[in-house]
């Protein structure tokens, strides 16, 4: 996916963490957030591409967009 | 002048590195050159991998406690106070007793994790643990009387202290009722918050099979929302309910307060560079142990050989050498698959874990660690 210009609710920057950290990371601040809200992950670890997605179907909340940088991708997910 | 180095936490990694030190810095001590000071917040040093032996009636608290007076370098001065408030750019602490502020050339935290069970609503109430003494001393007593019913073992949150108990204690708790010929009465099953039983793939991938050949039923991706204890359920974010009789639940962990209030990091871990242990957001600041954001596990073992490092860069820096020591990620960990058996894994950043196969050698060996673990604190092993 493309650059969007999805304003996020919060940003969790897991650069650096080793799998699950990333995963656990937007577990942690969803649960923290109201519903509607979007929550954007950093992370540069390739397992995230699909531990995230995986783990918001499960859960029910929708990845809007996968944005791709250099090193890392944002992942913008919105809480159910 | 005087080299002050202050190691805040009498745990695992704080008195491992006092005695390290002591010892590695003994003639600079006895001239008055530099001077180390523990401070803890309690008069006890706690070894918690007891705890997971309590509910099964196999140990007592009184094996993991002994007094940090018996356990210290004569070298090193013990202070039982809490910090308050850490002041990074003063290089300046404060602790709950009023008076002068505690100042220091060099600072370890190694303030460990607590646990935050009131981040899930209902797990106070209705969950038991056996992370901390209360915790497991209330855990025996529902134990001993469980004959039949549903036990769920549910891991709440990563990171939390030593990522293989949550596994032992379900293997544990299987053989334990196998050989009381309750099992057959008894239900177990597992949760974990991501797709597989364990954050690291390998002890997973060698985990899973074993809990499915011992009827260990498994739940991945399953992060408790809530628990109703009128209803005796955990309600789960991905939409699952879970009926229990007997709750264990891993409760989400942080450090402490005043780490986040300082500014060196997120949830009371202190981001620091993985292999020299130094501080992000601080000059002359350490951690180590739990406390210490570095992506390994919150083991003791972990805890042990960082100190290692930090004693070794601590008295470069004090003799004016440049410091060379560096972390590379070594932990080692016994797993008890059963009352009479165990595995063992050793990793580091750079090669993965490969779990050994369980024999009663290294259940007895893991005996073995726990009895000798006071030398290791004492600076010995
Ligand atoms: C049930 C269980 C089983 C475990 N089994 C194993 C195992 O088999 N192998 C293994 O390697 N690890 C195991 N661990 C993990 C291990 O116990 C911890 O990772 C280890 O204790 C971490 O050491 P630490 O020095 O970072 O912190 P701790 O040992 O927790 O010490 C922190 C100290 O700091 C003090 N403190 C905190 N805040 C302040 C303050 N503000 N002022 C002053 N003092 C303060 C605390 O009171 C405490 O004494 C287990 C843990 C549990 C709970």
């Amino acid at each position: 996916m493309t650059d969007t210009d999805i304003e996020p609710t919060e940003t969790v920057n897991a650069r650096g963490a080793a799998c699950p950290g990333p995963l656990m990371d937007l577990i942690g601040k969803i649960r923290s957030v109201e519903p509607g809200a979007v929550v954007c992950l950093l992370s540069d670890n390739d397992q995230s591409l699909t531990d995230v997605p995986e783990w918001a179907e499960q859960a029910g909340n929708e990845v809007l967009a996968v944005e791709s940088h250099d090193d890392y991708q944002a992942f913008y997910v919105e809480k159910a | 002048m005087t080299e002050r180095v202050v190691i805040v936490g009498g745990g695992t990694g704080g008195t491992v590195l006092a005695n390290n030190l002591a010892g590695r810095l003994d003639r600079e001590i006895d001239a008055g050159d530099v001077e180390i000071t523990l401070i803890n917040d309690g008069p006890d040093h706690v070894y918690k991998p007891v705890w997971l032996y309590v509910p099964f009636g196999q140990r007592e608290l009184e094996n993991g406690r002994r007094p940090l007076e018996e356990l210290l370098d004569s070298r090193v001065t013990l202070r039982i106070d809490r910090i308050t408030d850490i002041d990074a750019d003063a290089q300046r602490l404060r602790s709950r007793n009023p008076g002068r502020p505690i100042e220091y050339d060099y600072l370890v935290l190694a303030t460990g994790s607590t646990l935050a069970p009131e981040e899930i609503p209902g797990l106070a109430e209705a969950g038991h643990d056996y992370y901390s003494e209360s915790g497991a001393t209330a855990l025996r007593d529902e134990l001993l009387s469980f004959t039949e019913g549903h036990l769920v073992l549910s891991v709440v949150g990563t990171p939390h202290m030593c990522p293989a108990a949550p596994l032992e204690f379900v293997f544990m708790a299987d053989d334990w009722f196998r050989e009381r010929g309750l099992r057959e009465d008894v239900d177990i099953t597992y949760t974990y918050p991501i797709q597989r039983v364990h954050g690291n793939p390998h002890i997973a991938e060698w985990a899973r099979p074993l809990m499915d050949e011992r009827d260990i039923r498994v739940e991945t991706f399953f992060n408790a929302e809530e628990i109703d204890a009128d209803e005796n359920v955990v309600r789960s974010m991905e939409g699952t309910d879970l009926e229990y009789d007997l709750l264990v639940g891993i409760p989400p962990h942080r450090g402490i307060d005043l780490i986040e209030e300082a500014g060196l990091g997120d949830r009371g871990w202190v981001d620091v560079n993985k292999h020299t242990l130094e501080a992000e957001a601080a000059e002359n600041v350490y951690a180590l142990g739990d406390t210490a954001n570095t992506g390994v596990p919150n083991a003791g073992s972990v805890a042990h050989y960082q100190a290692g490092v930090v004693s070794q860069r601590l008295a470069s820096e004090i003799r004016g050498q440049p410091p060379t020591a560096v972390y590379d990620g070594k932990t080692l960990c016994f797993i008890e698959t059963g009352m009479d058996a165990a595995s063992f894994v050793e990793f580091d950043y750079e090669n993965p874990p490969s779990p050994a196969r369980p024999s009663q050698k290294l259940h007895w060996s893991k005996l073995a660690y726990n009895e000798s673990y006071w030398l290791t604190a004492r600076g010995l092993l």
